[in-house]
């Protein structure tokens, strides 16, 4: 008898994903689909996607969605879950829409606490504009705009946009995971579940900074990526909890 | 039961919003309109339902409105010249998700920070869509406390009727002169028309999408149609003006809000010193009311359009005269009020050298 080993997620359309070969977006929209299922929330989801590669999310998770403008996303959120507060309303962003065009939107939203849930997807570069310099790329890395290398005088050095939120006092619960190995991508599972688990308890706002491969804007194998992002981008952005007020839930 | 009540033209809109069934207001401070936002503070509070957020700019308040209105509430922001210029962005992507809302613009006296003397300079930037790409906005110039009263809440059944941005433009004069009005009666929110198309989560549906992203060209070319089809239901369905003595006018003041309400005393003077002048005061700037100055043409072959900035709606009257007529025009820009006056000593001096007097 052959045993079922793989099942596409309820939630996740019959689509092709339009993802580069090794991106992490596709993995991390899996993991979404199965906690809308396994959470049962499917029903009362509202997703923000963003300007950006992940802004076709919608073509693969099966739930409402409303589109922001770049950087836009916690704003625009915030409008949707103070008009329906029992709603599960998250933003899901790149590096550049969260932590460049939309700083001041990602800080306020989380400065007031607001009830909601951000995905932020940091791959170090702007992807879908074919690989620029992003405000998380890693300095000494190769981008489009800084040819030879990030600078710290020219460039300014990586902003590590979690650990700032996590001084304010709206953040209840701020984790960095990636998607880089079959532990890490459990741990990523588990710590976005954390996260819808304290908006639907009402506790205030949450983020899950996601290290995700683009091998193409980084000129790598999908293997080469992976690799870069446990040994190199992890030295700037370590994998850790950052901020949790919230415990066990 | 109406009632009557002596109020500031921004705290008319708010009230005249939460009677509308707004239960969102997101605002950033900027004067002259700031008795906007602060009354809306308050109402929103003791509106069950209703949210107030002051946002972090004028760019976070307008995305929590396209928010509230993809969530289904009434919901509006307000602002001044540069704050407006800060909210396209997000005023072309609602036009383009046909989201509806509504942006009050108190104008100022501009370019740049000018000053915050009542100025009519964002004319343009009103009715010519204002942000990025091939999108119109409904416009209402608003003239008096009462007219605020009445088009803010015409403003939202707009919105949601044609599923489109709606935009209220008046000037610190209207803003913060106090008029007595008299109120519709609050709506219930529970009566308005319900919203097939909101999102809040995909309960017993497919799940839904509201987007501008088209790649598709050819898609997104039939959109701009779709939307091209819907302002031309707009522009048949409400375009709104007031004739004021027209019907033996040799000349005719076109004006609008704060001018239009000066050019009326201009012409009432002028009147009394045996001037045969009218006026025509476009309520709705966009759509424009280019067909009754269009037929006007026929009977009469000066007009005179009076404006607080160096001419902008002046190319509406001309597009809409077509060279049949002679269109003058007499602007003061920069936050300059002038005085009924003024522009009577205008028409005056107009209709002596048009030899208007004559048989």
């Amino acid at each position: 008898m052959a045993k079922k080993v793989f099942t596409k997620p309820k939630y996740l359309k019959d689509a092709v994903f339009h993802y580069c070969p090794g991106c992490g977006h596709s993995i991390i929209h899996r993991l979404l689909a199965e906690i809308f299922e396994e959470l049962d929330i499917r029903d009362r989801v509202i997703c923000v996607p963003p300007a950006g590669c992940a802004v076709l999310a919608y073509n693969y998770l099966d739930v409402d969605m409303g589109e922001a403008p770049h950087g836009r996303g916690p704003a625009l959120a915030t409008g949707i879950k103070r008009v329906l507060p029992d709603r599960i309303v998250f933003s899901y962003q790149g590096d550049g829409d969260i932590a460049a065009i939309g700083t001041a939107e990602t800080i306020h939203a989380a400065n007031r606490g607001e009830n909601i849930t951000v995905i932020f997807v940091n791959n170090g570069v702007y992807g879908m504009t074919g690989g620029q310099m992003a405000p998380t790329t890693i300095t000494g890395q190769s981008s489009t705009t800084t040819p030879g290398g990030r600078n710290v005088q020219r460039d300014g050095s990586p902003l590590d946009l979690s650990q700032m939120l996590a001084i304010t006092n709206g953040t209840k619960y701020i984790e960095r995971t990636a998607v880089n190995s079959p532990k890490r991508i459990k741990d990523t599972k588990k710590a976005i579940t954390k996260a819808f688990r304290v908006q639907m308890e009402g506790l205030g706002f949450s983020l899950i900074e996601i290290l995700s491969p683009c091998p193409t804007n980084w000129k790598m194998t999908p293997v080469e990526a992976l690799k870069w992002v446990e040994n190199d981008m992890t030295k700037f952005f370590p994998i850790k909890v950052i901020k949790d007020e919230v415990g066990k839930i | 039961m109406s009632e009557k009540k002596l109020m500031s033209g921004s705290h008319v809109i708010a009230e005249a919003a939460v009677r509308a069934g707004c239960r969102f207001y997101a605002g950033y401070p900027i004067t002259p309109q700031n008795e906007l936002t602060e009354y809306s503070a308050a109402a929103m509070v003791r509106t069950p339902g209703g949210t107030f957020i002051q946002a972090e700019s004028e760019i976070a308040a307008i995305n929590m409105v396209i928010g509230a209105s993809m969530a289904g509430a009434r919901a509006m922001t307000s602002s001044s010249s540069p704050g407006i210029s800060l909210k396209q962005e997000g005023i072309s992507f609602a036009a383009a998700m046909e989201l509806p809302l509504l942006v009050v613009n108190t104008m100022r006296g501009g370019p740049g920070l000018g000053n915050i003397a009542p100025a009519q300079g964002d004319y343009f930037q009103a009715t010519r869509g204002g942000g990025h790409g091939d999108y119109r906005t409904i416009v209402i110039g608003p003239a008096s406390g009462q007219e605020l009263a009445d088009l803010t809440r015409k403003a939202f059944d707009y919105a949601d009727h044609y599923l489109t941005p709606v935009m209220i433009i008046g000037d610190g004069m209207i803003g913060q002169m106090m008029e007595p009005v008299e109120f519709p009666d609050p709506i219930d929110i529970k009566k308005l028309p319900t919203k097939p198309w909101i999102l809040d989560g995909a309960k017993g549906r497919p799940s839904r999408l509201i987007r501008s992203l088209i790649l598709d060209i050819a898609l997104e070319e039939a959109h701009n149609w779709k939307l091209v089809k819907k302002y031309e239901t707009i522009s048949r369905e409400i375009t709104s003006w007031e004739e004021y003595q027209t019907d033996d006018a040799r000349l005719v003041v076109v004006a609008y809000g704060t001018a239009a309400r000066i050019a009326k005393g201009a012409v009432r003077k002028a009147r009394e010193r045996g001037m045969k002048v009218g006026l025509i005061r476009p309520i709705t700037l966009w759509p424009f009311p280019s067909r009754v100055l269009h037929e006007m043409t026929g009977r009469i072959k000066e007009f005179l359009v009076f404006e607080m900035s160096t001419g902008q709606m002046l190319e509406d009257v001309r597009l809409a005269i077509e060279g049949r007529a002679n269109v003058h025009f007499y602007g003061r820009p920069g936050g300059v009020i002038s005085t009924p006056e003024e522009i009577a000593g205008e028409i005056q001096g107009l209709y002596q050298s048009r030899q208007l007097d004559g048989e």
